[in-house]
């Protein structure tokens, strides 16, 4: 595998362990939009939480598909970026046609949905730690629960053999790392696609009882086959990256924290609120899908020309004091308010409800099975993602 | 208070439901429902802290009413 590493990510892609880069706090101003420079050339930084919710909620005047309107996008090192199929993947789509889709696809994700599979995703989880336990310390927290726990869920919601597991989640990484050339992530998100084009072929023939069964039973007529396999190619990766990093990044904040891991381990009523917390210190997506302007349009007082493009910085907005007193701090009891950790707008995360539930019974349910639990290594020697869309830890060796 | 919703604007984020249970739901298709629109006093801060939360700004209080 060629890779290309720079030296730094993108700005508004920088952090620190868990919290912004000083690179991103300096540059973003007291008021208004800051100006950064991206992999698709300059663009705006939306860094106050009402800046970003105002931006994120206003899907008339910015549009998520307008790539073309911009400079051809570049990797951070420069190489263009060969055309890439989107269709299906819905977070690059604007009204009416993102409305089309998200409508097939929210029966899926409903509250009571989730409460009918709660039992599945508590038995996924136990099954992790027996897996664990019986296996004894060490162990990679990441390979040995974050991730897997929601990629298997996922692939039963979807209706993909997880047996196929190793196929895709080296793909989705590939696709998902900005030190790899740009050829190589576009070869592995083509492969992505035409696995996912098998399985749609397969699902058509014979449409089985999950989300993929459901949308050719009942939309089959609407849906081309390019969106199916693009729909199922994004909940895919969407559904296991997130909550495997915050379930893996998020036992190494609370291990760094050992009364706060403590409430949550011991106090089942301060689970919710917890969650929110972790989510919102966090924030794991770092910006979603640039913005372009579709009018010229005033946000925080600085003009957005028709065009331009514009980023939301998701862990700054969290922690703007604007929003949240003592932000910077993780206070796990902290009264949750409307953090954007989800996005905000028409493309706030479609899987929240099932990522709340993963987290809400996977980190209890973790720290109680091993209330020894530790890292393995020193702490300043866990690597954290650098040059992917969603941060986290690489891997988090532990012992109990 | 008077409790409505948007449903064009719901995107079926579920906020509202896991926020303020007893005055909404979601239909089959995901859509908010407004389980009482004249909630009694002791669920206004769940009922506005749900439209706080809602990604889609689809819920509507009026106070006056």
């Amino acid at each position: 595998m060629s890779t290309h590493v720079p030296a730094a990510p993108p700005v508004h892609m920088n952090r620190e362990r868990f919290s912004p880069a000083t690179e991103l706090t300096a540059i973003a101003t007291a008021q208004g939009l800051a100006r950064t420079t991206t992999p698709f050339g300059t663009a705006w930084l939306a860094t106050h939480h009402e800046d970003v919710r105002a931006v994120l909620a206003n899907s008339t005047a910015f549009s998520t598909s307008g790539l073309a309107r911009w400079r051809r996008p570049q990797s951070p090192v420069g190489d263009d970026v060969p055309e890439q199929d989107t269709s299906g993947i819905l977070v690059s789509y604007d009204p009416p046609e993102h409305t089309r889709l998200r409508r097939m696809l929210a029966p899926e994700f409903t509250i009571r949905r989730m409460r009918r599979i709660e039992p599945r995703v508590n038995d996924i989880i136990t099954d992790h730690l027996d897996a664990m336990e019986k296996a004894g310390p060490p162990a990679d927290l990441v390979t040995a629960f974050a991730l897997p726990v929601p990629s298997l869920m996922i692939c039963e919601l979807l209706g993909v053999p997880y047996s196929d597991h190793e196929v895709f989640q080296r793909r989705t990484a590939i696709q998902l790392d900005f030190t790899v050339s740009v050829e190589e992530r576009v070869r592995a998100a083509n492969h992505l696609r035409e696995y996912m084009n098998e399985l749609v072929d397969r699902q058509r023939a014979e449409p089985g009882d999950d989300i993929l069964g459901r949308l050719v039973h009942d939309h089959g007529d609407e849906l081309t086959k390019a969106e199916l396999s693009g729909i199922a190619q994004l909940l895919l990766l969407a559904g296991h990256e997130t909550t495997s990093n915050m379930l893996g990044m998020g036992t190494l904040l609370l291990l760094e924290n050992p009364d706060q891991l403590a409430m949550l381990r011991d106090n089942p009523n301060a689970v919710n609120d917890a969650v929110e917390e972790l989510l919102r210190y966090l924030s794991v997506v770092h910006s979603g899908l640039a913005r372009t302007a579709l009018t010229d349009i005033t946000i925080g007082g600085q003009t957005v020309a028709e065009g331009e493009p514009v980023l939301c910085s998701l862990p700054m907005a969290n922690r703007d004091p604007a929003f949240t007193a003592e932000g910077d701090r993780l206070d796990l009891t902290r009264e949750p308010g409307p953090h954007l950790a989800f996005g905000h707008g028409i493309h706030h995360c479609l899987g929240a409800p099932l990522a709340r539930m993963e987290m809400r019974i996977g980190f209890p349910a973790l720290l109680r099975r091993f209330p020894s639990l530790r890292l393995a290594i020193a702490s300043d020697e866990v690597e954290f993602r650098r040059f992917t869309p969603v941060h986290g830890v690489r891997c988090l060796p532990v012992t109990w | 208070m008077n409790v409505s919703a948007d449903h064009a604007r719901c995107v079926g984020a579920g906020n509202c439901v896991l926020t303020a249970p007893q005055v909404f739901d979601q239909d089959n298709d995901g859509v908010v429902l407004v389980l009482d629109s004249h909630p009694p006093k002791q669920h206004w801060k769940a009922t506005r802290t749900a439209m706080l939360h809602c990604p889609a700004q689809a819920i509507v209080i009026n106070d006056d009413v």
